[in-house]
C-alpha cells in the first residue's frame, strides 16, 4: 500500500514536471479554465439578478452547491484525466503493456496523466466558495469544517468513480462514447443546483443510481443547518459523503470485473 | 460557383462518416437540454416579477440552442490549420481559385455537417417531450429559416477568421478557447439574452454573434414581431458583410508575410 502511494508520487511528480516544460501556455491554458469554467457563475448570477431566487434558495446558497460540485469535478477531472483516455490506451494497445507490469492497472492508468491546469476550474470555484461563505449566515464549528472537506472529498471520489466507470465502458466499446459526458459535464451542471429544482425522477435518478446528491445536497443542507424540504434525516446528511467513497468502490469493483475480461483489440 | 460547391460538398460528406458518434452525441444534447430546461424551468416558477420573455419562448429558445449548437463557431478548420503549421499551406495557394471563397466553403461545410444529424431529432423530441412551442405562425417559421440561413453564414465567416488567425498564432488553443466563450454567452447559448440584465442588452444586441442564435431563435418564437425581422436580417447581413470583408484583407496581410520552406 505505502509503495503504491510511493509509486503515485511519482507519477505525479514525472506529470507536473512535464507540464512545466512549456510554463507559457500552462498558464495561459489555466487562465483559460477559469475563465470558461467561471462564465457559468456568471449566467447563475445574470439569472438570479432576473428572477431574485430558485424555489426559495438565494444566490450565496446556490453559489455553495456550485463552488463545491466544481471543486470536487476539478479534483476528480485533474487526478482521474488517465481513465478519460482509456479509449486510447485499449486502441494502441498501450493497456497490453501496463498489464504485463506487476502492478495494479488502476494505478498505473491513474498516474497516467495528470492535468495541471485544472487548477483553473479550482481557482474559480474557490473565489466563489469564499464569497458564498462570507455572504452565508453560517455559525462555523471545527466538525463543520470537517464536513465541508469530506464534501469535497466524497464528491471527488463521486466524479472520479465516473470516469472510472466511462473507462470500463471503453474496454468494450473500444470507441470512448459522449455519452458519458451526460453523466459527468452533466452532473456537475445539475450539482450547482440544489436538487429540489429538479423533476422528481430525475431527483431519484441522482440519488439512487448516481449518489451524486450524498455528496452535494444532503451534506450541504447540513451546513446550512435548513431542514430539508424532500424530508431527510439530519444524521443521514452528515452521513451522506461517504456515499461517494462506497461509490467509488462499487467503481474500481466494475472495473475488475471488466478488466477481467477485457481482450485486446489486437494488431 | 462551382469548385466551391464542390469543396462543400465534399467536405460534407466526409463530415457525416461519424454516425455513431452523432448518435451518442444526440443522447448527450437531450440531456444537456433537459437539465438546462429544467433549470430555467424552476427560474420562471419561482418568480412574480415579469420576466422580458415568456416561459414558452424561453423553452424554444432553450431547445433550439440544443439543437444547433453544433453550428457556434468557436474552432478552426482543423485540416487547414494542420497545413499552415506543416507548410502545406503552399498547395492551396497554388490552387486557381480563391482561396477565401475555398476556405469559407470548407467552412460552411464543417458548420452545416453537425446540423445534418442533430437538430431535427432533438427538435422532434422537444416538441413531443419538453413542452417546446410551434413557430408562432408560418409566417415566424420563415423567418426563423431565413435567419437560420443567415446564421450559419456569418458562423462560416467567423470560422474563417478563426481559421486565418492561425497564420499568426501556432496551436490555436487559445483562441479557440476564447472564442468558446464569447460566442456562448453572447449569442444566447448559455442564457437567453433577454434574460440577461437590462444595461447589458444594447451591447449584447450590436455584437455580431447574436446574429448566430439569439435573432432567428426570437424570431421563431414570435418574441421578436414580424415587423421587426427586417432588422434582425440588416444586422446579420452588414456583419457578415464586415466579417468577409476584414477576412479577405487578414487573408491578403498573411499570405503577404508568409514564407513557406523547403522544396
Amino acid at each position: 500500500m505505502f509503495d503504491a502511494i510511493r509509486l503515485y508520487c511519482q507519477y505525479f511528480r514525472v506529470s507536473v514536471q512535464a507540464q512545466m516544460q512549456y510554463r507559457v501556455s500552462f498558464v495561459l491554458l489555466t487562465l483559460s479554465q477559469f475563465l470558461t469554467t467561471g462564465i457559468e457563475f456568471v449566467a447563475i448570477w445574470a439569472l438570479f439578478d432576473r428572477f431574485g431566487s430558485i424555489k426559495g434558495w438565494t444566490l450565496p446558497e446556490v453559489a455553495l452547491f456550485y463552488s463545491l460540485a466544481h471543486i470536487a469535478f476539478a479534483f476528480a477531472d485533474a487526478l482521474g484525466r488517465g481513465f478519460d483516455r482509456m479509449d486510447q490506451f485499449v486502441r494502441n494497445g498501450e493497456l497490453d503493456r501496463l498489464l504485463l507490469r506487476p502492478r495494479s492497472v488502476a494505478l498505473q492508468v491513474a498516474g497516467s496523466e495528470l492535468i495541471l491546469r485544472r487548477v483553473g476550474r479550482l481557482a474559480q470555484a474557490l473565489v466563489v466558495l469564499v464569497w458564498a461563505v462570507g455572504e452565508l449566515d453560517v455559525a462555523w464549528s471545527a466538525v463543520k469544517i470537517l464536513l465541508l472537506l469530506s464534501v469535497i472529498g466524497g464528491g471527488t471520489c463521486f466524479f472520479y468513480a465516473l470516469f472510472v466507470l466511462h473507462a470500463t465502458l471503453a474496454l468494450w466499446t473500444v470507441e470512448s462514447l459522449e455519452i458519458t459526458a451526460a453523466f459527468t459535464y452533466g452532473g456537475v451542471q445539475t450539482a450547482q443546483y440544489p436538487l429540489t429544482i429538479y423533476r422528481p425522477w430525475f431527483r431519484r435518478f441522482f440519488t439512487v443510481v448516481l449518489p451524486m446528491a450524498c455528496v452535494t445536497y444532503f451534506p450541504v443542507l447540513a451546513l446550512l443547518e435548513k431542514p430539508d424540504p424532500l424530508g431527510s434525516s439530519e444524521v443521514f446528511q452528515w452521513m451522506a459523503p461517504a456515499g461517494g467513497v462506497l461509490f467509488l468502490a462499487v467503481a474500481l469493483q466494475i472495473w475488475r470485473i471488466g478488466l477481467k475480461h477485457y481482450t485486446s483489440t489486437g494488431s | 460557383m462551382r469548385p466551391y460547391l464542390a469543396v462543400l460538398s465534399a467536405r460534407f460528406r466526409t463530415l457525416l462518416q461519424y454516425r455513431v458518434a452523432a448518435v451518442a452525441g444526440f443522447a448527450t444534447q437531450i440531456c444537456w437540454g433537459f437539465i438546462r430546461f429544467m433549470t430555467f424551468e424552476a427560474f420562471y416558477r419561482s418568480t412574480d416579477a415579469v420576466p422580458p420573455m415568456t416561459y414558452e419562448e424561453m423553452v424554444a429558445y432553450v431547445w433550439l440552442g440544443q439543437a444547433l449548437l453544433g453550428m457556434l463557431p468557436w474552432n478552426p478548420d482543423a485540416e487547414v490549420r494542420d497545413m499552415i503549421r506543416s507548410g502545406a499551406v503552399a498547395y492551396e495557394l497554388a490552387r486557381p481559385v480563391d482561396l477565401y471563397g475555398y476556405w469559407y466553403a470548407r467552412a460552411v461545410a464543417l458548420r452545416l455537417a453537425p446540423l445534418m444529424l442533430r437538430t431535427l431529432p432533438v427538435l422532434v423530441l422537444a416538441w413531443l417531450f419538453f413542452d417546446m412551442p410551434l413557430p408562432a405562425d408560418p409566417e415566424a417559421a420563415f423567418a426563423w429559416l431565413a435567419a437560420t440561413v443567415l446564421a450559419i453564414a456569418v458562423s462560416a465567416a467567423m470560422t474563417t477568421l478563426i481559421t486565418l488567425s492561425m497564420l499568426w498564432s501556432v496551436s490555436g488553443e487559445g483562441i479557440s478557447n476564447l472564442m468558446t466563450i464569447v460566442v456562448m454567452v453572447c449569442s444566447g447559448m448559455i442564457i437567453p439574452l433577454p434574460l440577461f440584465p437590462d444595461w447589458a442588452q444594447p451591447v449584447l444586441n450590436t455584437l455580431p454573434f447574436r446574429a448566430l442564435m439569439d435573432g432567428p431563435f426570437r424570431l421563431y418564437s414570435g418574441h421578436i414581431p414580424l415587423d421587426e425581422a427586417m432588422a434582425v436580417f440588416a444586422h446579420q447581413v452588414i456583419w457578415l458583410a464586415l466579417l468577409i470583408r476584414l477576412g479577405r484583407f487578414l487573408l491578403r496581410r498573411g499570405v503577404h508575410r508568409l514564407v513557406v520552406k523547403g522544396g
